[in-house]
C-alpha cells in the first residue's frame, strides 16, 4: 500500500501511531513491509490457504462474534442436500458440468428455495454476464426470509457448519506446507486479528491487484469476507475490505461503469433472454426483497435521463434500446476476436495494452489486425505505436507495411484540465476544479464523446431507421461552456443526481419513481447535487468537523461513509460497545442516530420490525435487524448460493502455472478459470506435468512508487523517470547463486511466450520460500516499461499467460512460472529462436 | 534567536525535523522539490543500490532518499521461543545448503530523505569570496545564483558533501529551504509534499521539543539506536537548521557522525601559523645575532 498507494498509506502510518497494529502479506518486502509490525512473505498464489487457515483458526477455537454471526450472516442458514463440497468430490462443488467445463449452482441453494440461474440458463458458463451477473438478483425469498435456519448453527447442513468442515483441513502445518508461512508466523497474524477484533475492537483489510490478478481472485476476496464476518469487522468504524484501486479513478469508472456488462449503479446489462421486454427483464434479474427490488425504479429513471420525453410507459421506456450482451466482452475476449479479425475497430482510452495486458505480445499482434484504433491518452503509448516501433517488427513477426491498422492518435486532457469528480475506494467522491485548459488538442474525456456523440447525430439527421432512434434520441442538452465548447460537468452531475417532472433535484434514491415522472443517470448517486449544490464539491476541513467528516466530499448512497453500518450496532439497535459505537437506535426519537447517515433505508424503521405482510417488497420486506440490505435476505453471506461461477465457498486451488501440486485435490487448479488455447498464447506446464520443471520458479509483477501502471503517465517524465529508470528484476541471494546471477549485472526471463531481458537487483528482501519439503523461489518483476518514453525497457507482460478469472474476467499476471538465466536476451530472430528451444524442452506446441 | 543583521526584519529561525521512522520512501520530496524549484533532471541509470538511484545530494538533487537494507538478527524474545526449533532448521540449512525466510531472522529496510543542514555554522558561507552564499533572515543557508562565480571554496568546505557544482554552468546549487516561498508564509515544497509528515517544517525551536518528545517515545519503547541527529548546539557545526530522527547510526545512511564546520578552526590555525611565525622569526633572530656573536 505505501508502495503503490502511498497517499492513502498516510493514514495507515498514523493509525500505527496511535496504537494500530500493521500487518503485511506479501511475497517480497515492500515498503509497507518496512513500516508494518509484522511482514509475512507468502508464496505467491497461495493465499486462500492462508486466508482458510485463518477461517480455521477462528472455527477451531471459537473466536467469531457469536451474535453478529448469529443475526447478520447467513451462518445461520440450511443448505439444500443436493449440496456437496469438495472435500467430498476432490476438488470439485456438486453440479459440475465437465462438457461445458462449468458449474449448474441449483445444488448451492438454500434449502426449500428455488434457483434460477442466470438469465434462465441452466448453468453458469464461463462467460455469464450481463444479468444476474450480480448473485443477489437470482434468488427469490419470501419476506426475505430463508425458509430453514437453525440459529444455534449447530444443523450440519447449516452454513456455519458446512464452512467448519470446508476448513478443517486448512490447519497451521497446512499453511506452512503450501504458502511456506512458518506456523508460529501465522498464528500470530490469526490471533492478532482475533484479538482486535470482537464488540470492543475492529480490524481491517486493505487489498489491492495482489489479489485480484489471479485466476481464484474473486475468491481470495470472499475468504476475506469470510474472515470478516465471522469477526464482525463490517458495517462498523475500524472495519471493512478496503479494494485499493489500480488507479485514482478506478472505483468511479465500476460506479458509472466502463465495464461492459453493468450499467450506472451496478444495474445488469440486458441480455437477449429478456427479449428487449422490460417487465421480463424485471422478473429475470429484480429480487422481490432487499433494496434491490426497487430495481425497476432504479433502471426506469435511467431511461428517462438517457432518453428524456421520447421514454414512455408505452414503449417501455425505451428499454429495447439499450444494447444486450449474450457473452463475455471483456477486454481480452476482445482481442481474441481481434487476433480472428473479427473486430473491425478499437477505442483504447487510458488505456496501454500493448505493455499492460497479460501477454501483451498477443494483444500487439492483434491490433495489427485491425481497421482502425483510436488511442487517447497523454503521450504517444506504445499502443498507439505498436505498428513502428514494436518487439513484432524487430523479430520480423510483423512488418509495418503490411498492417492496415489505420491509427488515430487523440491528445487527451489530463486531470488539471478539467473539471469533474475522483471515487475512491471508501466511494468518496471528491469533485476537482480545472485548473488551466488544455493545450492544443488535446480534450477530456467528455468532451470527446459528447462531440463524438453529436457528430454521429448529425451524421444520421433525419434518417428513419429505427435503429438510428437511440442515438437521435438522447438528451444531450448539456450547456458548452470555455473556448473548447465543453459540455459542462456540473451539469451532466446534475442529471446523474436525477430530477423529478418539475425539474427539482432529488435528494434520495427512496424518491425514484416508476411512472416515468423521475429521472436519474445513476441511482446510487442520487442525492449528490441535493439542494442545488454539488456535495462532491464540499472541502470542510476534517478539523472542523466531528471525526466522519461528511461535510468533505459525498460518498454514495446518500453520504453514508460507512455501508451497512447497521452493523455497528446489536439486533436491539445498541451499540455493541461504548468504545465502536456509530449508528444506533434512539427509542425517545423514534429513530436511528448517530456519526453516520443509518444505512438501512427509511430512518425510523424500528430494529424489532418484522414483515408482516407477504406482500411486502423491497426493504419493507426486510427485517429490521437486517445490516446488508442489498441482499434479498439482509444478510452478510458466507456462503454465496449464487453470483459466483466458482463456488459457494472460497478454495484453494494452484494458480494456472505452479511449481508445485495441489496438496488439498486432485484437480490442480480452479477448474473454471478462463483458457485461451491458440498458438499465440501457449501455456507453461505446471504442477506434476512433464516439463514443468523447465520453469521452475515463481514469477510476479508488481508497481513500484515511482512509475504508474503501464508508463503512459510516468515514463514521459523527467523527474519520475530518473528515479527508476530502468527495468529489473528481484531475486533472492540464493538464486542468484543458483543461477549465477550478478547484482547489478543482466539477465533474461523466459517463459513459453516470450523472453525478455531486466537489470538484476539481488536483495534479502526476496525470501526463498520452504513449500511442500523444497525451496520455491521468486522472480519480482516491475512492469512499467516499454518501448517508448524517457526511460525504456523490455515488457514484463509479455512473459505471462492470458489465463482469468472466471467471474470478472481478470487476468492472472501475480502467479505464474518461468525461468532465468544470466545475461542479456537475443535480439530479433534470435530471440524467437531461444523462446522455440524452450518450448522443445517443455514439449509445449506453440 | 534571530538573525543577525536584519533587525526589525528577522525572522524566528526556520528549519526542517526529518522523522526518518515514518519516512515510506516514496520520495515524493525528491520530486516536489525538482518541480518548485526547476531543478534539471539527472537520469545516472540503474544503480543497483536498492530502490536509490539519485544516490547523494548534489546540484541537481537537493532532497535525496536514502534506502538502507539490513539484516537483523531474530529479537530476543523470538529466539529464546524457537531455539530448539532454530537448531533443527539449521541442519536442513546445512544439508541443503540455503537460507530460507523460515531460517533467517528478517530484515530491516530504513528510508531517510537527506536536505541541506542550514548549519548555524555553515563553513560554505564563510569561506565563499562572492557573497553568494548568505544568510537569510530566516536563518537558512542560500546560494545566489546570480551572484556565484562557481569558484567552488564551498564545496570542498562542507562537511556533509551538500554543495556541489552544476556541470554545464559550473556554479553550485543546493537546497534553499524553498526561501521564495518562505517569503509567501508558504511551507517549503518536500514538506508540503511529504504524505506522512516525515520532512516537518517549523520554528527550529518548536521542531526540537516535538523531535525530543519523539525520541522520548522510542525510547520509552525500547528502541536504543534511535537517536536525533543535528539536534544539538553544540556539537562541530552548533546545530543543523534541518536535523534528524534516525534509526540507527549516521553511518548507516551515508552521514558524518561528528560533523565540523571545516572552518571551524581556522582562528586557530592562524593563531598557531603567528605562534610558529614569531618562533620562527625569533629563531631566526637568534641565529642571526649569535651569528653576529
Amino acid at each position: 500500500m505505501a508502495e503503490c498507494h502511498p497517499v492513502g498509506f498516510q493514514w495507515v502510518m498514523e493509525a500505527k501511531e496511535r496504537g494500530a497494529k500493521i500487518i503485511h502479506v506479501d511475497p517480497r518486502f515492500t515498503r509497507t513491509s518496512a513500516m508494518a509490525d509484522l511482514h509475512v512473505p507468502i508464496r505467491a498464489g497461495s493465499d486462500i490457504a492462508f486466508l482458510g487457515g485463518i477461517v480455521n483458526h477462528i472455527l477451531e477455537n471459537g473466536r467469531e462474534f457469536r451474535d453478529y454471526v448469529r443475526h447478520y450472516t447467513n451462518g445461520p442458514v440450511i443448505i439444500t442436500e443436493e449440496f456437496a463440497d469438495t472435500e467430498d468430490l476432490d476438488g470439485f462443488f456438486s453440479g459440475w458440468n465437465s462438457d461445458d467445463g462449468a458449474y449448474e449452482i441449483d445444488s448451492w441453494r438454500y434449502a426449500d428455495t428455488e434457483q434460477e440461474a442466470a438469465a434462465g440458463k441452466k448453468e453458469q458458463e464461463g462467460d455469464v454476464s450481463g444479468e444476474q451477473a450480480h448473485g443477489v438478483h437470482g434468488i427469490t425469498l419470501n419476506k426475505g426470509e430463508p425458509p430453514e435456519t437453525d440459529p444455534d448453527m449447530e444443523h450440519p447442513r447449516c452454513v456455519f457448519q458446512l464452512l467448519k468442515r470446508h476448513y478443517s483441513r486448512y490447519t497451521p502445518e497446512l499453511v506452512e506446507q503450501l504458502c511456506g508461512v512458518p506456523r508460529e508466523q501465522f498464528l500470530e497474524v490469526a490471533e492478532t486479528l482475533c484479538e482486535n477484533s470482537g464488540r470492543e475492537r475492529t480490524g481491517a483489510f486493505c487489498y489491492a491487484v495482489g489479489w485480484t490478478q489471479h485466476t481464484v481472485g474473486v475468491q481470495y476476496i470472499r475468504t476475506a469476507a469470510i474472515i470478516q464476518l465471522l469477526l464482525g469487522n463490517m458495517g462498523r468504524p475500524g472495519g471493512g475490505i478496503l479494494a485499493l484501486r489500480g488507479h485514482a479513478n478506478i472505483q468511479g469508472s465500476t460506479d458509472i461503469p466502463t465495464l461492459y456488462n453493468i450499467l450506472p449503479g451496478y444495474v445488469p446489462m440486458p441480455h437477449p433472454e429478456s427479449e428487449g421486454r422490460l417487465d421480463h427483464y424485471l422478473e429475470n434479474n429484480a429480487p422481490k426483497t432487499g433494496v434491490w427490488g426497487n430495481l425497476d425504479s432504479y433502471l426506469i429513471s435511467m431511461l428517462k435521463a438517457w432518453w428524456g420525453d421520447a421514454a414512455t410507459e408505452e414503449n417501455d421506456f425505451c428499454f429495447d434500446w439499450l444494447p444486450k450482451i449474450d457473452g463475455d466482452h471483456s477486454i481480452y475476449s476482445v482481442f481474441d476476436r481481434m487476433l480472428d479479425h473479427k473486430v473491425k475497430g478499437f477505442f483504447a482510452v487510458g488505456q496501454n495494452p500493448a505493455v499492460g495486458s497479460a501477454n501483451s505480445k498477443l494483444h500487439r499482434l492483434a491490433l495489427a489486425n485491425l481497421d482502425w484504433l483510436v488511442v487517447r491518452d497523454l503521450p504517444e503509448i506504445e499502443t498507439a505505436s505498436f505498428w513502428l516501433d514494436s518487439q513484432e517488427i524487430e523479430t520480423g513477426e510483423l512488418t509495418t507495411e503490411e498492417i492496415g491498422t489505420e491509427v488515430f492518435f487523440l491528445p487527451a486532457a489530463a486531470h488539471t484540465e478539467k473539471d469533474g469528480n475522483f471515487t475512491n475506494t471508501q466511494r468518496l467522491l471528491q469533485w476537482h476544479s480545472k485548473a488551466v485548459e488544455p493545450r492544443g488538442d488535446c480534450r477530456s474525456d467528455l468532451h470527446f464523446f459528447y462531440w463524438l456523440g453529436r457528430k454521429i447525430r448529425d451524421k444520421l439527421g433525419a434518417s428513419e431507421e429505427e435503429r438510428d432512434r437511440p442515438i437521435q434520441q438522447l438528451t444531450w442538452d448539456y450547456p458548452l461552456v470555455g473556448p473548447h465548447q465543453e459540455p459542462d460537468a456540473e451539469v451532466v452531475l446534475r442529471e446523474i443526481n436525477g430530477f423529478d417532472s418539475d425539474w427539482n433535484l432529488l435528494p434520495k434514491y427512496q424518491e425514484l419513481k416508476t411512472d416515468g415522472s423521475t429521472a436519474c443517470g445513476s441511482w446510487i448517486h442520487c442525492g449528490i447535487f441535493k439542494q442545488g449544490a454539488n456535495q462532491s464539491a464540499r472541502k470542510k476541513p476534517g478539523r472542523e468537523q466531528d471525526w466522519v467528516a461528511r461535510e468533505w466530499g459525498w460518498s454514495w448512497p446518500a453520504n453514508t461513509r460507512i455501508l451497512y453500518n447497521r452493523a455497528s450496532a446489536d439486533p436491539d439497535g445498541k451499540p455493541w460497545s461504548e468504545r465502536k459505537k456509530y449508528v444506533w437506535w434512539d427509542e425517545d426519537e423514534g429513530q436511528w442516530t448517530g456519526a453516520d447517515h443509518p444505512d438501512i433505508g427509511p430512518a425510523d424503521k424500528r430494529p424489532d420490525y418484522v414483515p408482516e405482510d407477504d406482500d411486502a417488497t423491497a426493504i419493507d420486506a426486510l427485517r429490521g435487524s437486517a445490516p446488508f440490505i442489498l441482499h434479498p435476505d439482509g444478510l452478510a453471506w458466507l456462503y454465496a448460493p449464487a453470483g459466483i461461477v466458482d463456488g459457494p465457498l472460497p478454495t484453494h486451488y494452484e494458480p494456472h502455472e505452479s511449481p508445485v501440486e495441489n496438496p488439498l485435490y486432485g484437480q490442480q487448479q480452479n477448474p473454471v478459470r478462463q483458457r485461451f488455447h491458440r498458438p499465440e498464447n501457449p501455456y507453461n506446464p505446471t504442477g506434476a506435468e512433464l516439463g514443468a520443471g523447465v520453469f521452475p520458479y515463481v514469477i510476479t509483477s508488481y508497481r513500484l512508487t515511482e512509475h504508474h501502471t503501464a508508463g503512459g503517465m510516468s515514463r514521459g517524465l523527467p523527474y519520475l523517470s530518473e528515479l527508476q529508470p530502468e527495468l529489473f528484476c528481484e531475486i533472492s541471494p540464493a538464486l542468484a547463486a543458483e543461477r549465477a546471477l550478478e547484482h547489478g549485472g543482466w539477465a533474461t526471463i523466459v517463459t513459453v511466450r516470450t523472453a525478455i531481458e531486466a537489470r538484476v537487483m539481488v536483495t534479502d528482501r526476496v525470501r526463498p520460500l520452504r513449500v511442500e519439503g523444497r525451496v520455491v523461489h521468486h522472480i519480482g518483476l516491475p512492469y512499467h516499461w516499454g518501448k517508448r518514453g524517457l526511460v525504456t525497457g523490455d515488457t514484463v507482460n509479455d512473459l505471462f499467460p492470458l489465463v482469468l478469472d472466471p467471474n470478472v474476467h481478470i487476468q492472472e499476471v501475480k502467479a505464474a512460472t518461468g525461468d532465468i538465466r544470466p545475461g542479456r536476451r537475443p535480439r530479433g530472430k534470435a530471440l524467437l529462436d531461444l523462446v522455440e528451444g524452450y518450448r522443445q524442452e517443455a514439449g509445449v506446441a506453440a | 534567536m534571530t538573525a543577525l543583521g536584519y533587525g526589525a526584519e528577522a525572522k524566528p529561525r526556520k528549519g526542517f525535523f526529518t522523522d526518518t521512522s515514518i519516512c515510506i520512501g516514496c520520495k515524493a520530496c525528491e520530486v516536489a522539490c525538482k518541480e518548485w524549484n526547476h531543478v534539471p533532471d539527472d537520469n545516472s541509470g540503474f544503480s543497483g543500490h536498492s530502490y536509490d538511484n539519485t544516490l547523494q545530494l548534489d546540484a541537481n538533487t537537493w532532497r535525496h532518499v536514502a534506502f538502507v537494507e539490513q539484516r537483523k538478527p531474530l529479537g530476543v524474545d523470538a529466539a529464546a521461543e524457537s531455539l530448539v526449533e532454530a537448531a533443527h532448521l539449521n541442519e536442513i540449512a546445512e544439508r541443503e545448503g540455503v537460507e530460507t525466510y523460515q531460517e533467517d531472522g528478517g530484515i530491516r529496510w530504513l528510508m531517510a530523505s537527506d536536505v541541506c543542514k542550514h548549519c548555524t555554522h555553515a563553513a560554505c558561507l564563510d569561506v565563499c569570496p562572492t557573497g553568494a552564499l548568505f544568510r537569510t533572515e530566516f536563518e537558512t543557508v542560500v546560494v545566489q545564483e546570480d551572484v556565484c562565480n562557481g569558484c567552488g571554496y564551498c564545496v570542498t568546505a562542507c562537511p556533509f558533501g551538500v554543495l556541489d557544482q552544476r556541470e554545464d554552468d559550473g556554479r553550485v546549487w543546493k537546497c534553499t529551504l524553498c526561501y521564495d516561498r518562505l517569503k509567501d508564509d508558504m511551507e517549503p515544497a518536500c514538506a508540503q509534499a511529504c504524505p506522512t509528515n516525515s520532512i516537518q517544517f517549523g520554528d527550529l525551536d518548536e521542531l526540537r521539543e516535538r523531535a525530543e518528545k519523539r525520541l522520548e517515545k522510542f525510547s520509552a519503547a525500547g528502541v536504543e539506536e534511535a537517536r536525533l541527529y543535528g539536534a544539538d548546539e553544540e556539537d562541530g557545526v552548533g546545530g543543523f537548521g534541518a536535523f534528524f530522527l534516525l534509526l540507527d547510526e549516521p553511518e548507516v545512511y551515508g552521514l558524518p557522525p561528528d560533523p565540523v564546520a571545516t572552518t571551524r578552526h581556522v582562528g586557530h590555525v592562524w593563531t598557531a601559523a603567528l605562534a610558529a611565525a614569531a618562533a620562527l622569526g625569533a629563531a631566526l633572530a637568534g641565529a642571526v645575532m649569535g651569528g653576529r656573536r
